[in-house]
């Protein structure tokens, strides 16, 4: 350990390895180098990112740019071949061990043979948490979601929409700090991912959880997001990190207003810049 | 509404009913071509005159008739199951006791082999490479070869009735269940899996929550597999044995004598007690099911 990061609270917060208050997710010099047969394919180059507390991060690039690479990093899904990653101040292992963050997949990866309160328990479950205490607080995530009466079901009952929500619900069960989601919406229609859309902004409105959101619409990064990072593929890198402040009660009807379109058309551009990379 | 149920009922009811009426026809007519030789013999040798209609009649009324006629069949039904009394080696439910009872110890110890044989395979790499092969390799060898085998060697050890049949049973019955528990407990999904890592779950929460639940769409269905090996072990099991009991001696016994009418009253049975069996199994298996029914879709 860097003897730098023992220093006094007090010390400026320049040292980009010591955790600082106030950032959730702190990355530096963070590479991803996967051993194919065709030799080493570089899925994040020194990426470098801080992410503060209460901020509504997207991760936006075409396929193969590692931003879902860089949200299973920080989730401790994918470890890195150099640089650090911390997570509320400790280690990605130590924070996923925690409980720091709940995670929601591409698809709702619902358990077929448990019903929908059975799982948004599950976690809750292994945390070791009373069978009385689980349920009321899986009934309470679930009205969060607007599911509520939906609890005995099970998902193949469920709307795909649906069986997504339950899925939010279960990543929110042990109330961690940060959700991560990777594409939760991508499988299904626009019209259910409008709503979903404006659902999990309220939601986020409401609790203020840092949110870390990978997606590949630039509508929905910039609907959605506090701050956009704009990731290019080969090697998968930051082209550029930028900063929204849409109002906080925002509605789709933003999408109509020139603050929205003017943000649409910044990550637009960044993301051309990122390809003409390659020259 | 009642109307349309027996509809349904008929409609389903039907083919089953075609099917049968045609086996039973052919059997008839098999009965007339495999007997009539015999017949045509005995006609000659007493000189007696005789029509078509009283060749055919009598090819299907012989005493020991190279195949009975399916009323004959019946009629060794009816009288070893009704006329003798039950607790005796002359009804046919005697047997079937017997070949039940062997199946179901030889099903239930093979089912708990298999699943126990398939979560150590799954867990320990070293066991797959060093155990599978011999699990492949003991199912090329003939049953029939082996249970003289395992007799002799349980009979020697003291182990007699039982114990030596419910062995070769269950010998028979394991594999497919390993085979699918195998299959089974490594069917969960990537996300399915990596949502549990993100819990920071212990091996044991995995596999009680994750790997056994979704191991059963393949565990069931091999124990209808297996509970049908168990039988035919079972029956297998039964020939060396001195021919006492069960559907097998019974078979034996009817070859020995001559008296094919027995033993196709006892294939009958064993066709029988293996639908039974099975429908117990599918019924528990639409049962533990459920949830998946339409997700599979």
């Amino acid at each position: 350990m860097n003897p730098s990061s023992l220093q006094k609270p007090s010390a400026p917060a320049t040292e980009s390895t010591s955790a600082r208050a106030g950032l959730a997710v702190q990355v530096a010099g963070a590479s991803v180098v996967f051993e194919t047969h065709d030799g080493p394919v570089h899925a994040l180059k020194n990426v470098s990112l801080d992410i503060a507390e209460g901020e509504f991060v997207s991760f936006i690039g075409p396929s193969g740019c590692g931003k879902t690479t860089l949200m299973r990093v920080i989730a401790d899904l994918e470890s890195l071949s150099s640089g650090t990653v911390l997570v509320n101040g400790a280690s990605a292992t130590e924070a996923r061990q925690n409980g720091a963050y709940g995670y929601v997949f591409q698809a709702p990866a619902l358990y077929p043979w448990r019903t929908v309160l059975r799982n948004v328990t599950l976690p809750l479950e292994i945390k070791g948490m009373g069978a009385a205490e689980r349920k009321a607080v899986a009934m309470r995530q679930l009205e969060n979601v607007g599911l509520a009466g939906f609890e005995g079901k099970f998902p193949w009952q469920l709307s795909g929409g649906m069986q997504q929500r339950v899925s939010i619900a279960r990543a929110l069960g042990f109330e961690p700090k940060i959700l991560m989601m990777d594409e939760p919406f991508g499988a299904l229609d626009e019209i259910t991912r409008d709503r979903l859309n404006e659902q999990l902004l309220q939601l986020w409105a409401k609790e203020r959880r840092t949110v870390i959101f990978v997606t590949h619409s630039i509508p929905e990064a910039a609907f959605l997001s506090s701050k956009i990072v704009v990731m290019s593929a080969r090697p998968g890198r930051v082209v550029e990190v930028i900063e929204s402040n849409l109002p906080a009660n925002r509605t789709l009807d933003i999408r109509e207003s020139p603050e929205f379109v003017d943000i649409a058309h910044r990550i637009r551009v960044a993301l051309r810049q990122g390809e003409s990379y390659d020259g | 509404m009642a109307d349309s149920g027996l509809a349904r009922a008929w409609a389903r009811l039907w083919p089953v009913l075609a099917v049968m009426g045609a086996v039973i026809a052919i059997w008839y007519a098999a009965a007339v071509g495999l007997n009539a030789p015999q017949v045509i013999e005995r006609f000659a040798r007493d000189k007696i005159q005789h029509t078509h209609t009283q060749l055919v009649e009598a090819t299907w009324s012989m005493k020991r008739p190279l195949l009975p006629a399916p009323h004959q069949v019946a009629a060794d039904l009816r009288q070893t199951i009704f006329d003798e009394p039950i607790n005796t080696p002359q009804n046919l439910l005697f047997h079937t006791w017997s070949t039940s009872v062997t199946t179901l110890t030889g099903f239930v110890l093979g089912a708990l082999l298999g699943i126990l044989l398939g979560v150590m395979i799954v867990h320990l790499r070293t066991l797959e490479r060093g155990v599978l092969p011999w699990i492949i390799a003991s199912q090329a060898v003939p049953i029939l070869a082996i249970a003289p085998i395992v007799i002799v060697i349980f009979g020697n050890l003291g182990l007699a009735g039982l114990a030596p049949k419910a062995f070769i049973s269950m010998y028979l019955c394991f594999f497919p269940v390993t085979v699918a528990m195998v299959q089974g407990l490594r069917s969960a999904g990537v996300f399915e899996r990596e949502l549990l890592h993100t819990y920071a779950a212990s091996a044991n929460q995995s596999f009680w929550r994750l790997r056994l639940p979704s191991s059963l769409p393949f565990l069931m269905p091999s124990l209808r597999v297996g509970v049908s090996a168990a039988l035919v072990g079972a029956i297998v099991a039964e020939l060396p044995t001195g021919a006492q009991a069960g559907l097998g001696a019974r078979l034996l016994a009817g070859s020995y004598y001559g008296n094919t009418a027995q033993i196709w009253s006892a294939l009958l049975m064993a066709a029988l007690l293996g639908l039974a069996l099975n429908g117990v199994l599918s019924a528990v298996e639409r049962q533990v099911l459920k949830p998946w029914r339409i997700a599979k879709k």
